[in-house]
This record gives C-alpha cells, sequence and structure tokens, in this order.
C-alpha cells in the first residue's frame, strides 16, 4: 500500500495562521512573521464569489495549508465520493503545499454532524482508516497529513495507543502527520497521561506542521478538570512550553495558530504568530 | 463491549438515551459527562450556523426561541453533506409546517430571502452583457429573445411584505413593513449579494424566462396574473443589477 511516489506536503517551517476573512486586508499589509495561512477545505467549496476571490489573492502570496474538516476518515461508512470529488477539484484549482485531514469521523448514515468525533483504536479501525487514507491520497495525488484528535474519553476495546496507531497508519500509507500540541494537552489532562511522554513516543520525523490552539476548562462527574478544545482563547503557557519541548526534538516545523470561535483582532492573532516564530527561533541547534 | 457509530450518534442526538457502554475515563469508569462534550459540540456549532445563516429571522424571534428552533430542527434536518453554508435548506419549510408559528405566516418566505442571499454569495462569478446589446435589438426580435441569467441571481416570490420586512430588520431607520406583497431579486455585483425589491409581477416573469419562454411568452404569463405589470420598469432592474450574462434571439 505504501506509495512514496505521491508529492510531500511542503509547508515552510515558519509561523502560520488559521484564515479568517475579516483579516483578509490586514493580512496582506501586515502579515508580521506569518509565512503561510491555512485554510478549512469545506468554506471554500461554493462555485464562485468572494471567499474564492480572497483565497486566489492570498495564495499569491502565501503558501497555502488546506485543511479538511469535513471527509470523515474514521467512519465505519465508506467515504463520501462526491466529497472526495469536490477536494480533488478544490486542491487542483489552487495547488496548496500541504493538504491535512483528522483522525476523526463526522459523519453517520449520511449525516454530518459538524464535529470531530472519537473513534477506538483497535486493527479493524486501523485497517479501515489506512484504506481510507490510501483512496484519498490517491484521488488527489499526494500526500496527506493526518491529525491526532483532543480526547475526552476512551475506548475500552482501543488495543493500540495512539503514537502507535497513528505510526502505524503512517508506516502503512505513506501519509505524513500533523501533531496538534493542544490536543495532545489535553488529551493528555483529560485521560491522564503524560503529555511529554506522548511526544517522545510520537513520530516526529513523520511531522509535516504543528498545530497550536486555545482551550477551554469544564469538569467531569467527579470534579476533575475537564478540558475542551474550543480554539477560542489564546494559546495556554503551559501549551507553548510543550511546544518548545516538542521543536527541541523535532527540529523546525511549519507551526500553526488557531483561533476559531471569538475571533480577536488581526494584531492580537499576529502577536500569537510572533510567539510561534520565536519559539521556532530560538530551537537550539 | 463496543460501541458502534449508530450508537454513538443516536445517543449524541438524544440525550434521553444513555452514554453507550464501552465509553470511559481513565480509571475505566463510564464516561458520563465526558460524552456531553460530543453532545454539546454538535448542538453549540449547528446552533451558532443557524443564527448565522438567518439573523433576520432569529432577530423577529428572539434569541431563546432561535434557538429551541435550531435544536428542533437539527435533530429534523441533520446537516446533508459538510458544506456547512448550504445549511438550513429545508428551514422555510420547517418554519411554515411549525403550527406555534402560524400567526407570522410570514416567516418561511423571509427565510427563503435569507437562503437566497447566502446562495447568491456562493454562487459562480459572471459577466454581465453590454446593455447596448439590448438597446440594438428591434421590438420584435426582443420579444423572440431567450435571456441567460446570473446564477448568483435570485428571486423570491411572496404574498408578504418581505423586502420591508427584511430591510426594517437589517437597516436602521428604515421604514416600518405595511401589509403589501412584494417580490424580490437579489443580484451580486461582485461579491455582496443586494436585495431589490421588484415591480408586481416581476417574479413571475423572470421566472417565466428562467424556464427558458422567450421575453414575449414572459411577457404575456406576467400579465396573465398582473395586469398592471410595467416590462420596462422590471428591464430596467435586470440591467441595473447586471443579471443579463447572454441574449439569444430565435430566428
Amino acid at each position: 500500500m505504501l506509495d512514496t511516489t505521491f508529492p510531500q506536503s511542503d509547508l515552510p517551517a515558519t509561523a502560520g495562521v488559521g484564515y479568517k476573512p475579516q483579516h483578509f486586508s490586514q493580512i496582506l499589509e501586515h502579515p508580521g512573521s506569518v509565512g503561510w495561512l491555512e485554510i478549512h477545505a469545506e468554506n471554500y467549496m461554493g462555485d464562485g464569489g468572494r471567499p474564492l476571490a480572497q483565497l486566489r489573492r492570498l495564495s499569491e502570496q502565501f503558501p497555502i495549508s488546506v485543511h479538511g474538516v469535513g471527509l470523515s476518515i474514521g467512519g465505519e461508512a465508506p467515504l463520501d465520493t462526491d466529497h472526495l470529488a469536490r477536494l480533488k477539484q478544490l486542491i487542483e484549482w489552487l495547488n496548496p503545499a500541504s493538504f491535512s485531514e483528522h483522525l476523526a469521523w463526522s459523519t453517520h448514515d449520511a449525516h454530518f454532524y459538524n464535529d470531530l468525533l472519537p473513534l477506538p483504536y483497535t486493527n479493524d479501525s486501523l485497517i479501515r482508516i489506512c484504506d481510507h487514507i490510501d483512496q484519498l491520497q490517491r484521488t488527489i495525488g499526494r500526500q496527506m497529513l493526518l491529525e491526532n484528535p483532543s480526547s475526552y474519553l476512551a475506548f475500552e476495546d482501543s488495543t493500540w495507543s495512539e503514537p502507535e496507531f497513528l505510526t502505524e497508519i503512517a508506516n502503512r500509507t505513506g501519509c505524513g502527520l500533523l501533531l496538534d500540541v493542544n490536543n495532545v494537552f489535553v488529551s493528555a489532562s483529560n485521560l491522564d497521561f503524560s503529555p511529554h511522554g506522548y511526544i517522545d513516543a510520537f513520530a516526529l520525523n513523520r511531522v509535516g506542521e504543528i498545530h497550536l490552539g486555545g482551550h477551554d476548562t469544564d469538569t467531569d462527574d467527579h470534579g476533575a478538570p475537564l478540558l475542551i478544545d474550543s480554539h477560542g482563547h489564546a494559546i495556554a503557557d503551559p501549551v507553548w512550553a510543550l511546544l518548545d519541548y516538542t521543536l527541541e526534538r523535532s527540529g523546525p516545523k511549519p507551526v500553526l495558530v488557531e483561533w476559531d470561535n471569538d475571533v480577536p483582532d488581526w494584531p492580537v492573532l499576529s502577536d500569537e504568530a510572533n510567539r510561534a516564530a520565536s519559539a521556532l527561533q530560538k530551537i537550539p541547534a | 463491549m463496543s460501541t458502534n457509530q449508530s450508537q454513538f450518534t443516536r445517543a449524541m442526538m438524544d440525550a434521553s438515551i444513555p452514554v453507550p457502554e464501552g465509553l470511559m475515563d481513565a480509571q475505566s469508569r463510564p464516561a458520563g459527562r465526558r460524552f456531553d462534550v460530543y453532545r454539546n459540540n454538535v448542538a453549540v456549532s449547528l446552533t451558532e450556523a443557524m443564527h448565522a445563516a438567518f439573523p433576520v429571522i432569529a432577530k423577529l424571534l428572539g434569541r431563546e426561541n432561535m434557538d429551541g428552533l435550531s435544536g428542533l430542527y437539527l435533530r429534523a434536518h441533520p446537516p446533508s453533506s459538510p458544506l456547512m453554508m448550504f445549511y438550513g435548506e429545508h428551514f422555510p419549510d420547517f418554519l411554515a409546517a411549525m403550527e406555534q408559528l402560524n400567526h407570522l405566516g410570514y416567516l418561511p418566505d423571509v427565510a427563503r430571502l435569507e437562503l437566497s442571499m447566502r446562495r447568491s454569495y456562493h454562487a459562480a462569478d459572471s459577466v454581465p452583457i453590454d446593455p447596448e446589446k439590448l438597446a440594438q435589438l428591434s421590438p420584435d426580435a426582443l420579444m423572440q429573445t431567450e435571456v441567460k441569467f446570473a446564477p448568483s441571481m435570485q428571486v423570491i416570490a411572496s404574498p408578504w411584505p418581505i423586502f420591508d420586512i427584511w430591510r426594517y430588520n437589517t437597516q436602521d431607520g428604515a421604514a416600518k413593513p405595511d401589509g403589501v406583497a412584494q417580490d424580490v431579486m437579489i443580484t451580486r455585483p461582485e461579491f455582496d449579494p443586494a436585495p431589490h425589491l421588484l415591480p408586481p409581477g416581476g417574479a413571475a416573469f423572470i421566472v417565466a424566462l428562467q424556464r427558458g419562454q422567450d421575453i414575449g411568452s414572459a411577457h404575456e404569463a406576467a400579465l396573465a396574473k398582473t395586469p398592471e405589470f410595467d416590462l420596462g420598469a422590471t428591464f430596467t432592474l435586470l440591467l441595473q443589477g447586471g443579471v443579463i450574462l447572454k441574449l439569444d434571439t430565435k430566428g
């Protein structure tokens, strides 16, 4: 199944931000340390109008990462071929530097739930996910990056640890990995494991992109903190520290700041990107 | 015991169904509230999508009522594709079928207007004809001409004053709606869709043209329904709106 002939994900090892239309003019005029942009694929699947015009303009100045949130790679059902065709069309039109998706599912019985839902790490799900990634990479004719999820609960029947599961998928399909450091922090807190141990076990040589984002804090039935991956805040200090820990081991990587809810004005987001750029600059040689 | 995605989605969409077995916390205790994160994410994200898609309906109904309706709607019509830009396509009919809302009979057509605005926003780009092309046609040739419209043009016919209702709820100082029927045409000169009030019969005329009738037949169809239909005023709006892409004169 491994096919190394796919063109690899190719983002610069600089800071990027998740693109929000309200920042369009300011990004072009005051990019600061932002070296690339990420968009959600599904927001650019209309037939025309402002979204596609803005994306075309931005792509003249920045490498673009296309991040899918709706393919449902972890779904029990076959992939939606209509959606695969839309992804292929967008990627052919834009020729982005990278395409990524999630270790999650969002569609069941032809209904889309607009959330990244969890799955057990078993041999059955491994085979299904590898088949889906294989189908996707053949359809779009390039390597994809697969992102680790935020977890709020565990599956009794999981037989793989998450880093091992992701490494096995990468080995079998040739896909790269997208390491979301905030998701590691959130999952480690929620499921009581060491975030550093997770990073140590992660196939960092497969990582084509790193994500950072803000999270919320709730509590579970037993009064224990339950962290929620909300993308609605500044990145928490321990997550920045975990980024430093990761970069010391991985070397320079493309680092993205995600802020999807209660989106701040451009200077605030630009400051977060500066902080990511500083983290990249201070990596020991 | 393993849980499958059918069990997961059923329990996610119906909080009265117990959390599926086989989901646990780090101490192997039942997942409990942890499962509610997914219930909450789905409900909140789809409710927010409805507020963003139907801001005038949300304003007319109030935040709380819109939240409640969005919750009912997402269970009756979960999104059928990952393209959230088209979520809510059944909302006008859903509103029309709600007996409790019968006294607000204009709501479904106002929702249609908002849905059409969004379709216009995402429609393919197009280049209108030079208005001179129309002026060059003789009156006889004009009547035998078929018209191709911009994909971003949308038409909504209504027995309610939907244009005034939309304007009153989106623009400061706009006049209060009165009781007249209003047909609306949405145009998108570049990227921003804008509704325009059509003369009476205008929607019937445009819909006939969209179905492939020539201008003469469409004119007759509009007159049959609306004797005072004003062809000239309607054409002026079509040309000003830049919605005519092509004229095809037969013979």
